[in-house]
């Protein structure tokens, strides 16, 4: 009778050593992992291509809302190339799924530098999944450029040179929207509803700059529910809510307080008040009704008027498929716009320190509604912020509302300036 | 998909007995451990030949091997069923990842040493409490409890002050050593630490495997009622193997944490518990090397599948999308063709063809199966 294979030991010899072999045969005995002096040419750049790179959750559950982000930047990237790219060179933006998931960040980032050879890493997505490869990136001197994300962590100029912010800083917002709203809605009784994260916690310290806060609600992103805290909130008789959520729990608490015929005044960091996207989720029956009067801050191109808007909607169109237009859409094109400038004026034949030189000099000014802030002691994108409201279905920025203020306790001053105009069909010029 | 060899191995243990026997265990210690450390040293030297992110992936593989390989010893031997394993390996991650937090100031070394040794008692303390329940429980509801304890590991570290939230822990950079600093890259010096701990934790299994513990596993998966008859306390049993294999599933959240300076709730799924499930069952329930198939499949098969949806030509959108699903698709496809095809999964297969070819050659003139 023969053994069953249960019943044999847990290990055989050859078994055993045949595994461990092939584990590490995998993949081809390539190169070697002896640190090699460095080679002359700058990686990922070669005499007509400039590759770079992104982490960005494609699948699971956090991809509904950021997917549409990277695939926005690579239809701006087609436009360009198709319009010559830059200094001749054309580039090519290699995505990579995480899923959202730190572990899988780190694999995918080192994939990007250490296989593809990337020349930078573009609008790495998240905080909990960048502050994964933070460290490796800025330790293998790879330019890490535009961070979706507003978290003080990728601003650290000193410990992290490599590293540059793209979103305005929360605590920035939080402190703009709370000055407008102070200004505009005095004498009420404010409350907040935040996500229960760092993300947050830091809009909530900037709001907290600009009003006293009556109550302050927290809901986690696994809730599926915010019937109590907007109970707490109407039993605290605010009349004005700031909100420190995504879009999906923006809309959850509007709709929840329609629900409970709770009217009050809501006012949105950028992060949870994009127009397009929150009546996909309301409906377009009711989003309108539910949004009108909404307040909220943005520092990118927004509204139909908008000669940034009607460029990349053409783009969207033509090299998009023609995909929902939403504040994302808007998004991914500045960062890829914003690269390309930067790409620009690191010279014609750029170098990882060129571009990062480029960014520091401050002669990159991206397209937003104020210009970017970079220097060499410096690396979050913006300083300031416009402020938004929906009229009649209409989301468009309040004229002459556009305010700057710093993330410690600078006061909050209107922005003289103007914002950045469009110049030769959004291809960057000298 | 324990019941096909349970039914298979109600034949006399006839080896394990005798295995058992203390007189006979001394040289098969030692033997266990030099092939191990053989092993290990084959591994180190692989390194040379590998690149710094294929060095990377060795050793994330080793993370999960910890993982697989405690999990393959719980499903096949004690026949009880964990979906949980996720929760296990995050349990030791933590413990890692507090523990290096606070002992900044002690040497590179000592602070990964003792990181290590958190994770282990973390993780086994948190199999216990499991363990102690599970015993009571059979089958599908075990299975239950593993999954809300990984279903609720995000509710937990966001309502645990001191866990990061969503946002985890960050653990700095372990550098290289400096005596091998202008020798070999960081990926190569962390494929060399994780080969050792791996080794370390899958040689004590495998020596736990094939003593008296083992024996009593084994029996207690056969019949319970048996077993007890035989003196065996069934109980206490389970739970031993429950926190053997929650410690080595630690090791490897630790592993995890010290490879990618990171631990997150984000990092310990219910997916990644189902992956080192069906990586286990994929690669061969109850076996070393099925542990090892299933652990390189966890990391190596996304990253063939983003090679293979670049390579094919498809529309970018359609790439995109396929990037992060193909890898589950495929995973799901593996699992049904191999349940199918070879119900004991590869390693299974292997040695099956191998026995028979075996089989074949002592007698001449009569078909292999």
């Amino acid at each position: 009778m023969s053994r069953s294979a249960a019943q044999q030991p847990f290990t055989r010899p050859r078994a055993t050593a045949v595994a461990a072999v092939a584990a590490l045969a995998l993949g081809g005995l390539a190169a070697c992992s002896t640190p090699e002096a460095e080679a002359a040419d700058t990686p990922g750049v070669t005499d007509d291509t400039v590759t770079i790179g992104a982490h960005t959750p494609l699948t699971g559950p956090a991809a509904a809302g950021y997917s549409s982000i990277s695939a926005a930047a690579t239809a701006y990237f087609e436009y360009l190339n198709a319009q010559g790219g830059i200094h001749g060179r054309s580039i090519e933006y290699v995505v990579k799924d995480d899923s959202y998931n730190p572990a899988t960040t780190s694999t995918v980032v080192r994939d990007l530098v250490q296989n593809e050879d990337v020349f930078a890493i573009v609008n790495g997505l998240g905080t909990p999944t960048h502050l994964a490869v933070l460290d490796y990136l800025n330790k293998q001197g790879v330019p890490d450029l535009f961070v979706a994300s507003g978290s003080a962590s990728f601003n650290q100029p000193e410990a992290m040179p490599w590293t540059f912010g793209f979103n305005t800083d929360y605590v920035t917002e939080g402190k703009v929207l709370a000055h407008y709203v102070a200004e505009q809605h005095p004498d009420e009784t404010y409350c907040l509803l935040r996500q229960d994260d760092e993300f947050g916690e830091d809009l909530a310290s900037g709001i907290g700059h600009g009003v006293e806060l009556a109550s302050v609600q927290t809901y986690a992103v696994s809730d599926d529910d915010v019937t109590a805290q907007i109970g707490a909130m109407q039993a605290a008789g605010c009349t004005v809510n700031f909100l420190a959520t995504v879009n999906g729990f923006t809309a959850m608490a509007i709709g929840t307080a329609a629900q409970m015929k709770y009217p009050a005044t809501w006012a949105t960091s950028s992060s949870g008040g994009d127009y397009p996207t929150l009546v996909g989720f309301l409906g377009e029956d009711l989003g309108p009704v539910l949004l009108e009067g909404l307040v909220s801050t943005n520092y990118l191109p927004f509204g139909a008027s908008d000669e940034w808007v009607t460029l990349f909607q053409q783009v969207n169109d033509e090299y998009n498929d023609g995909a929902p237009f939403t504040g994302n859409t808007i998004y991914g094109m500045s960062v890829a716009y914003t690269f390309a400038e930067a790409l620009l004026r690191a010279g014609e034949d750029p170098t990882r320190d060129s571009l990062v030189a480029a960014l520091e000099s401050g002669d990159v000014t991206g397209n937003g509604v104020l210009p970017l802030a970079f220097s060499a002691d410096d690396h979050s994108a913006f300083h300031g912020a416009g402020i938004t409201e929906v009229h009649d279905g209409v989301q468009a920025y309040v004229d002459g509302q556009v305010l700057t203020t710093d993330a410690a306790d600078g006061g909050v001053e209107p922005f003289d300036g103007a914002a950045v105009p469009l110049a030769n069909a959004g291809v960057p010029t000298e | 998909m324990t019941s096909s060899t349970t039914t298979r191995d109600a034949a006399p243990a006839g080896d394990e007995v005798r295995g058992a026997l203390p007189r006979a265990a001394r040289p098969r210690v030692r033997r266990t451990v030099a092939r191990a450390v053989l092993v290990v040293l084959l591994v180190v030297a692989g390194t040379f030949l590998l690149d710094p992110y294929r060095n990377y992936l060795l050793a994330l593989v080793g993370a999960y091997l910890c993982a697989t390989a405690g999990l393959g010893l719980l499903v096949g031997r004690s026949g009880q069923l964990s979906l949980g394993h996720a929760a296990l390996m995050a349990a030791g991650g933590y413990g890692y990842a507090l523990t290096a937090g606070a002992a900044a100031d002690l040497p590179d070394g000592l602070r990964t040493v003792l990181g290590l040794l958190v994770a282990v008692v973390v993780a086994a303390v948190v199999g216990l409490l499991v363990g102690l329940a599970g015993a009571r429980l059979h089958g599908p509801y075990l299975a239950g409890l593993t999954l809300a304890l990984v279903m609720a590991l995000p509710a937990i570290t966001t309502t645990v002050p001191g866990l990061g939230g969503d946002r985890g822990l960050t653990v700095p950079f372990q550098p290289v050593p400096d005596a091998l600093d202008a020798v070999i890259a960081l990926e190569q010096w962390q494929a060399w630490v994780v080969a050792v701990v791996a080794g370390v934790v899958v040689t004590a299994l495998v020596l736990v495997d094939a003593g008296r513990t083992g024996v009593r596993q084994r029996a207690v998966r056969d019949d319970e009622v048996a077993a007890a008859l035989a003196g065996v306390p069934v109980g206490r049993t389970k739970v031993v193997a429950f926190v053997l294999s929650a410690a080595a599933a630690g090791v490897g959240g630790a592993l995890l944490c010290f490879v990618t300076q990171n631990v997150s709730p984000g990092a310990f799924t219910v997916s990644l518990s189902l992956l080192l499930l069906v990586g286990v069952v994929v690669g061969g329930v109850g076996r070393l090397a099925g542990a090892v198939v299933g652990a390189v499949l966890v990391v190596v098969l996304p990253w063939l599948v983003s090679l293979l949806t670049e390579a094919l030509p498809l529309g970018a959108e359609l790439a995109r999308r396929l990037d992060g699903n193909l890898a589950l698709l495929l995973f799901g496809v593996l699992l049904v063709v191999l349940t199918v095809l070879a119900p004991e999964g590869v390693a299974g297969a292997v040695s099956r063809r191998r026995a028979a070819r075996r089989r074949a050659a002592r007698r001449p003139g009569r078909e292999a199966p």
